[in-house]
């Protein structure tokens, strides 16, 4: 078994225009810079994201935001995008804002076969509207649904060939949930190692998830309050 | 001292050995800079987190390891690291002490409304409605009053809210106020203010409690 691809244009080369796409990250740490790069390239449009931010004007999802390749977007965050608050403010771009540990749980809830699921968060606001309700014991809830992706786009520190995969410090944050809830998950890691080199103990996404891995080129990887203080300049 | 420091420093007061606490973005973060001595508190940040240290240097800054609000942090020993699903399990499961956070309103039901203003800002609520659905105890940490003048603590909240009968305190530059189901009651007033005056800064009615204190904010020695 090897799901090593040599380049992350390889990993990204039959994602189809239109497909809804998972990506990994909180704010610019996280990412899957190179795999973004890469579908950046190929300009592929119709584009259903769900991720937690929208990178910024600039870098990370901001690069897919410019080259007009998003048609909707769910996320719980998207205050650093100027560019994606004026599209939306004109009605450009369908934007759903749900809650951080409500998307969270529903990608979660889509890669373990969890169709829906109550939870308090959000009831008696715009997030209920339209929802399901229940009251159980003392306390309503609102059921949610499962998300699910065609492609879910990952970034990890280390992966072995079998797809196995660690995460650093905070970057680990979406990772391992939409690496679980894609019909195609590809991770892009910083450093590849033979099997039998992670831990065991300490394989937080095992491979069973994970359909392609490549190590990318190059990282950037901005601090994302510096990078906005900076004006862009890395 | 400011007012912001002033309320900093007064909910500093409140966290007991071994509480597990969340911080919101802005005011709230301030309050890690005034911990009392001797009391251990980990902080959490729902990006993924737990045991968050204080700024690093510019050189010893780790793109892999943010806060919240998406600025260098470090480590402290004993810190952990866990995913986005896991990080809101904790939250929504009830196993913070505490979640501290600004507001732009709050009203007498304790509505609290702090993402969004339609037609103006696209931003999103990010954890806040999962923070203030799953803490035990939610603090507004928030200045009394705009910066036009007009009182932030409302009879009815008029922006979209971020949850439903969820503060428990509104802590202030002015007060400590505290959210009951008879109303908001006044337990603390800063020196050099009366109930009047607080009142007069404020839209809501507020109840005075019998044991009204004055607001403390030096650090606990």
């Amino acid at each position: 078994m090897n799901k090593v691809v040599p380049t992350a244009d390889d990993a990204v080369v039959d994602v189809a225009p239109g497909s809804t796409i998972m990506l990994g990250g909180f704010g610019l740490c996280g990412i899957p810079e190179n795999l973004i790069a890469a579908l950046v390239k190929r300009r592929i449009t119709g584009l259903h994201t769900i991720s937690n931010n929208m990178g910024v004007d600039g870098f990370g999802m901001g690069l897919m935001l410019e080259a007009g390749m998003i048609a909707s977007h769910i996320g719980s965050y998207v205050g650093e995008n100027r560019r994606l608050e004026a599209l939306v403010l004109k009605g450009e771009l369908d934007l759903t804002l749900i809650p951080q540990g409500t998307l969270a749980e529903r990608i979660r809830a889509g890669g373990a076969g969890i169709p829906a699921f109550y939870v308090p968060t959000g009831l008696g606001t715009v997030v209920a509207e339209g929802k399901e309700t229940r009251k159980i014991g003392d306390r309503t809830y609102v059921l949610e649904q499962a998300l699910h992706a065609d492609v879910a786009l990952i970034k990890a520190w280390k992966g072995d060939r079998l797809g196995n995969l660690i995460y650093r410090k905070t970057a680990r944050n979406f990772n391992p949930a939409m690496a679980t809830a894609a019909k195609m998950t590809i991770a892009e890691v910083e450093v590849l190692v033979e099997p039998g080199e992670l831990d065991p103990d300490h394989i937080v996404t095992p491979g069973i998830y994970v359909n392609r891995i490549v190590v990318g080129a190059a990282y950037r990887k901005p601090i994302e309050s510096k990078f906005i203080q900076s004006g862009g300049a890395l | 001292m400011t007012g912001k420091e002033r309320i900093a420093r007064r909910i500093a007061r409140e966290f007991h050995d071994g509480f597990y606490v969340n911080l919101g973005i802005g005011l709230p973060t301030m309050i890690a800079g005034y911990v009392p001595a001797g009391i251990d508190v980990m902080f959490q940040s729902e990006n993924g987190m737990l045991g968050v240290g204080g700024p690093p240097t510019d050189e010893c800054a780790d793109t892999d390891l943010i806060n919240a609000g998406k600025q260098p942090v470090t480590e402290l020993p004993g810190c952990s690291f866990f995913g986005s699903e896991e990080s809101f399990a904790m939250i929504r499961g009830g196993h913070m002490d505490m979640s501290i956070l600004g507001a732009m309103q709050v009203d007498e039901q304790g509505n609290l409304a702090n993402w969004t203003i339609p037609g103006k800002m696209v931003k999103g609520m990010g954890g806040a409605m999962d923070l203030v659905a799953g803490a035990r105890r939610v603090i507004v940490a928030m200045e009394h009053q705009t910066k036009d003048g007009a009182s932030r603590i409302l009879k009815e909240c008029t922006l979209p809210l971020t949850g439903q009968s969820v503060v428990h305190d509104i802590v202030t530059e002015f007060c400590w106020i505290r959210v009951t189901a008879q109303g908001l009651v006044l337990t603390e007033v800063v020196e050099g203010m009366n109930v009047v005056e607080v009142q007069a800064r404020t839209e809501a009615r507020l109840l005075v409690s019998p044991d009204l204190s004055v607001m403390t904010v030096d650090a606990l020695v």
